[in-house]
């Protein structure tokens, strides 16, 4: 054996991976993330969510294989091209990585209008340069001019409408959300990525019962994803719960009673953590969805907004008799810190 | 031919229709559900999907290394026999549940019962 073969191709039990990304080499421990590497050694890179879920970190394999499971969500042509998210990738042998090309990922979008429809939640309509094929439910990333990335779901549905339309809650210390709320003007293009995601509403099993349950500005998908299914003609109810801690927040809910008033299987359901209104629920929105449901055997369940919310509407809704397979996320998973505590 | 444990118990469709109900069970009791509560649901789904393949006998490339280091964090939280007993039995209520007869639970049993030292990282 020669020393020299050996230069390249660490042996299996190696105890790191070398990552070349432009003028930087860094080693990653095992169990360490491509991301995680180069954030330690400095390196500039876009990222978010730091777990699989919003694209923002996506890169290029130049040289070497990425495991399978980093190139998870994303689609064939960019899996195609060696694209894969460095956040999930914990490398097992050298690889050499790239940003992304722009154009591989980029579109450009113009904004149509931009309505406050609350004091903390605006929303954005946009029109794509090139038609988006999508789902409600799925999410843009928009980027701006500076680089900045952020994900947007999507409560437009493409049959319905012509644009694409997404809700900003302006959050503490949000860079985004706070520049798209007071500054984004219509006339102003911007760069979308995607879109991205498998919380949608699958044609089929028409007369299944559905409940969907978001707070804040997790109502985006949902009302795409309620307006989908009635506009497929589904025929099972939908009981759709909106939480929000004062009557405020309730951003959309002339649309939302009517659309319960025109439909005979859509149900909505306004709760306030905190506020009181006599039309409203109180309590959190999904302790009062639950329960309202408490057997959801063979129930499709989707759940949008703030990940803790998330994470344990979602273990309790499995936990009251719905497939896992039939329970669809969406949690916002927030790259600014929040200052404040949940509502 | 005598059919291998693995298609006697149903194959793919048979550890499908086990992995929510399992699951669900391990969840619901407070002394194990605990050591999932941090866990992504859908991943965590997976392997218990290749676990129960494994158990029942079928193809799947789960290894004795796999479990000592998807257990070794939760042993220094804890995890010990008891807990290791109380999955077990929601295994073996889960087959009960399913109809499995009882010599096939049995043999699955003894699968499970060999990965005791793995998942306890003894």
């Amino acid at each position: 054996m020669t020393t020299s073969s050996t230069d390249n191709t660490l042996p299996p039990e190696t105890p790191a991976a070398r990552v070349r990304y432009g003028d930087k080499i860094v080693r990653c421990a095992p169990g360490e993330t491509v991301l995680e590497g180069l954030l330690r050694a400095g390196a500039e890179i876009p990222y978010s969510c730091r777990n699989g879920t919003c694209m923002t970190c996506i890169s290029r394999a130049v040289r070497g294989t990425v495991p399978a499971e980093a190139q998870k969500g994303i689609k064939d042509t960019l899996r195609g091209q060696d694209y894969f998210l460095s956040c999930i990738c914990k490398p097992t042998e050298d690889l050499e990585i790239a940003p992304p090309e722009d154009a591989d990922l980029f579109g450009r979008a113009a904004v149509t209008a931009v309505d406050h429809l609350s004091k903390n939640i605006c929303r954005v309509r946009l029109t794509s340069a090139t038609p988006l094929y999508y789902h409600a439910g799925q999410f843009l990333n928009l980027r701006r001019d500076d680089g900045l990335t952020r994900s947007y779901s999507l409560a437009s549905v493409p049959s319905l409408e012509p644009y694409l339309e997404i809700h900003v809650k302006r959050l503490p210390g949000g860079q985004m959300s706070n520049w798209i709320y007071d500054d984004l003007q219509p006339g102003v293009s911007i760069d979308i990525q995607g879109p991205s995601g498998g919380c949608f509403y699958f044609p089929g099993n028409k007369a299944q019962p559905m409940l969907l349950i978001g707070n804040g500005s997790g109502l985006a998908p949902l009302i795409g994803i309620a307006r989908d299914a009635l506009k497929d003609g589904h025929t099972g109810p939908i009981h759709l719960y909106h939480g929000t801690q004062f009557s405020g927040g309730l951003y959309l809910d002339d649309t939302l009673r009517q659309m319960d008033a025109d439909h005979g299987n859509f149900f909505y359901n306004a709760c306030l953590s905190r506020g009181e209104d006599a039309e409203c629920c109180h309590g959190r929105a999904e302790d009062i969805a639950l329960a309202d449901h408490t057997d959801l055997s063979d129930w499709r369940v989707f759940l949008c907004g703030y990940p803790p919310m998330v994470r344990d509407a979602q273990r309790r809704a499995f936990l009251a008799g719905a497939a896992l397979a039939d329970i669809y996320i969406d949690a916002f998973e927030l790259r600014d810190l929040r200052t404040e505590p949940r509502e | 031919m005598t059919e291998s444990l693995y298609e006697r118990i149903g194959g793919e469709p048979a550890v499908e229709a086990a992995v929510d109900l399992f699951y669900r069970k391990v969840l619901h009791d407070t002394t194990t559900a605990p050591f999932f509560f941090h866990t992504d649901m859908d991943a965590q789904r997976a392997k218990q999907k290749s676990f129960l393949t494994m158990v029942f006998g079928g193809p799947n490339e789960y290894t004795g290394k796999d479990l000592r280091t998807a257990h070794a964090q939760l042993v220094k939280d804890g995890l010990n026999d008891s807990h290791f007993d109380a999955v077990a039995g929601h295994l073996q209520a889960t087959l009960e549940e399913l109809g499995v007869a009882a010599d096939t639970v049995s043999e699955v049993m003894a699968i499970a019962g060999s990965t005791r030292d793995d998942v306890l990282n003894r």
